[in-house]
């Protein structure tokens, strides 16, 4: 009776145990029809790893990504870490190998870190594609470059130059002073205003840190040191959120203009009271979708990733690999009042 | 009905035959478990069955085994060392900064190694000369040994580590799947086995776990044996360590980080009370196999994180709340007994039952 009943209480507890697993995998039969099948004899189960879970960024660039895939009649699945960290995207790549998916696509958490991974996942024959985030070249077959360093300065100047008529003082709010792309634009920005808008003077760069309240500080700073600036350029989120939350309340709204990189969610109040006409940065759905075709292409063997391969990319067109197995989505894209609605992240 | 016929006096252990008392414990139902779990996931779980599972699947939770062992031995002594992963992140840092230096790699993991055991000491003199709750110290080194790692590094990572060794973490045993760190393991682990199981220092760590007091009265120096876990579970920290940077050939300040919570986790699936002096080593090897194939199973069928976490979380709930329902039922069974035991002798005959 005493064995009896201790007995009952381990059952118990290994049939609860059994039902969880059995919960827990009831969903496979449906999750992992990947495999092998898919289009003629080539596999097209893609896998997406974004850095996290979780983040509308990726959520609208995994979307276009399924979409794409639907459109080749893949199988596409989305996988990943909770917190945004190299080493437990490991795990995921090694899931993928052995799940013999066809193409793994992947923006990485750390460009040395996950190597190994990937290396290990190639020779089980897993084509990678990486996107967003590039790890060291020789660890993948392609990367989908979001936005060209030159794209992305020319079109910030292009952007200002139309919003103050052509002529007059702007300011760059950047970063942190030591932040190699920021400084990269910059560079490339000014090098834009002496070719094309000899008549925009560029009277200061200041950097907010990427930290927020910072950032609002030098806003404000900047405005009381340059009376007659008529515009400014934040080429990262943190900064062009918070010069806007300050102009939006100062009373420089509407008279000085701002534009850079930013984000539509952080943006949209700022777009829809006026203080921002145009902003821009590239379209991740059309990123992940690209990164879906790539993915695609490299699996039937169409392509192998060498310099001139060229591949179509569904609705957006054709594609031409570029140097260093990189593939370049095309020109950042301007969200304003009209499209701003449209975009989730 | 067998255990009323024995005589009366009985004590508790073995008023069962030995095979019920060996087969019937909370290390054999981990342990049909994961047995459970391995066969349900090769029926139903694509590719679960194929070679690379087992070797990742090895290589990912032997930094958790390895530090599992270690912490049965606090945990058993009614201690709790929370400050492990961070003690794997500051060794990783080191290795890293060293290998960098210039270092020859085989000292750069060994000064690794001896930081960790330097770590496992403060933690050890904090707790047992200074005396203070083992609880609030490695909650409090654990952020401080995270922070020094991070600091010495930044956010940054070193990569660049000599082939052989990285190679050497990631090799399998020739013509089998399983990876050679599982060979260091089974040594590790057949050691503190004994040293747990079949050795005075052993029964010693289960009689402070019991009752510290008695412990001290029957010679036992608590805070000697106490101080010395606690050094070897930084040792062991720091080569994981080491081993963990090899394996992902990467130094950064915050590797590891909530792994602590792993191995715990882990080690009270396997059995171990957290309230001392009970525990057994092939249960913790079993319960961090389990969580460990559970994991693998289910990303393998595509199950995300989230739920994964949330099964595993469930798993601990379960086997903890079955032991306390066990003990509960014992408890009453045993007044149930002794209240009839009471009639018996009144009456002077068996009551019917």
């Amino acid at each position: 009776m005493f064995g009896l009943k201790r007995r009952a209480g381990t059952f118990a507890a290994l049939t609860l145990g059994v039902a969880l697993v059995a919960a827990g995998c009831g969903g496979d039969d449906t999750n992992t029809s990947g495999g092998g099948d898919g289009g003629d004899d080539a596999n097209l189960a893609v896998t997406f790893l974004p850095k996290n879970l979780g983040n509308p960024y990726f959520d609208t660039s995994n979307a276009g990504g399924a979409e794409a895939v639907e459109e080749f009649g893949g199988t596409y699945e989305e996988v990943g870490p909770t917190e945004a960290s190299p080493t437990s995207q490991v795990s995921y790549i090694q899931t993928a190998a052995q799940q013999g998916v066809g193409a793994l696509v992947v923006s990485a958490n750390d460009p040395e870190a996950i190597c190994d991974a990937l290396e290990e996942a190639r020779s089980a024959s897993v084509k990678i594609v990486t996107f967003d985030s590039d790890t060291n070249p020789d660890c993948r077959d392609l990367f989908i470059n979001q936005a060209s360093a030159e794209g992305i300065a020319k079109v910030q100047i292009d952007l200002i130059a139309e919003q103050i008529g052509g002529s007059g003082q702007i300011a760059i709010l950047s970063a942190s002073a030591n932040a190699t792309n920021q400084n990269a634009w910059i560079e490339l920005m000014e090098e834009e205003l002496a070719a094309s808008h000899p008549d925009i003077e560029l009277v200061e760069v200041v950097y907010g840190d990427d930290d927020d309240q910072t950032s609002f500080d030098k806003t404000a700073a900047l405005l009381q040191t340059h009376p007659e600036l008529k515009g400014i350029i934040s080429p990262t989120t943190v900064g062009i959120a918070a010069a806007a939350r300050y102009l939006s309340t100062s009373e420089h709204k509407g008279s000085v203009a701002l534009t850079g990189l930013g984000t539509p969610n952080q943006m949209r109040e700022y777009v829809k009271d006026g203080t921002v006409t145009a902003f821009a940065l590239w379209n991740p759905a059309d990123l992940g979708y690209l990164a879906a075709f790539a993915a695609q292409a490299l699996a039937t063997g169409e392509i192998t990733g060498e310099e001139g391969d060229t591949f179509e990319a569904g609705r957006l067109g054709s594609y031409e690999v570029g140097p260093d197995a990189s593939v370049l989505l095309g020109d950042p894209f301007v969200f304003d009042a009209a499209n701003i609605d449209d975009f989730d992240f | 009905m067998t255990t009323t016929q024995a005589p009366v006096r009985t004590y508790k252990a073995h008023a069962q035959p030995a095979w019920r008392r060996m087969v019937l414990t909370r290390e054999s139902a981990i342990i049909v478990m994961l047995v459970l779990v391995v066969l349900v996931s090769l029926v139903t779980v694509r590719n679960f069955d194929s070679p690379l599972t087992v070797t990742y699947l090895l290589r990912d939770v032997a930094p958790i085994l390895l530090i599992a062992l270690p912490m049965t031995l606090i945990i058993v002594t009614e201690e709790i060392d929370l400050s492990v992963a961070s003690i794997v992140g500051l060794a990783s840092v080191v290795t890293g900064l060293l290998a960098q230096a210039g270092l020859p790699f085989p000292l750069a993991a060994l000064a690794a190694v001896l930081v960790g055991t330097l770590a496992g000491g403060f933690n050890g003199f904090l707790v047992t000369v200074v005396g203070l709750p083992s609880l609030a110290v490695t909650i409090g080194t654990l952020a401080l040994f995270r922070g020094i790692a991070v600091g010495l590094l930044g956010t940054t990572a070193i990569t660049d580590f000599p082939e052989y060794w990285t190679d050497l973490a990631k090799a399998n045993i020739p013509g089998t799947p399983i990876p050679v760190i599982m060979v260091l393991f089974a040594v590790l682990a057949l050691v503190f086995a004994v040293v747990l199981h079949f050795t005075p220092f052993g029964r010693s760590l289960f009689a402070i776990g019991l009752n510290k007091e008695a412990a001290a009265f029957s010679g036992i120096d608590v805070a000697r044996t106490k101080f010395r876990l606690f050094v070897l579970s930084g040792a062991v920290s720091g080569f994981a360590g080491v081993y963990f940077t090899l394996l992902y050939s990467n130094a950064r300040g915050d590797n590891a980080m909530g792994m602590e919570l792993q191995i715990i986790a882990a080690v009270l699936l396997g059995g171990v009370s957290i309230f001392g002096g009970r525990g057994a080593l092939h249960g913790v090897i079993a319960g961090v196999l389990l969580i460990g194939t559970l994991g693998s199973a289910l990303r393998l069928a595509g199950i995300s994180s989230d739920i994964i976490n949330v099964i595993t979380g469930l798993l601990l709930i379960a086997s903890v709340v079955s032991t306390s329902l066990l003990a509960w039922l014992q408890a009453r069974r045993s007044a149930a007994i002794g209240r009839r035991r009471g009639r018996d002798h009144r009456r002077s005959e068996p009551a019917p039952h």
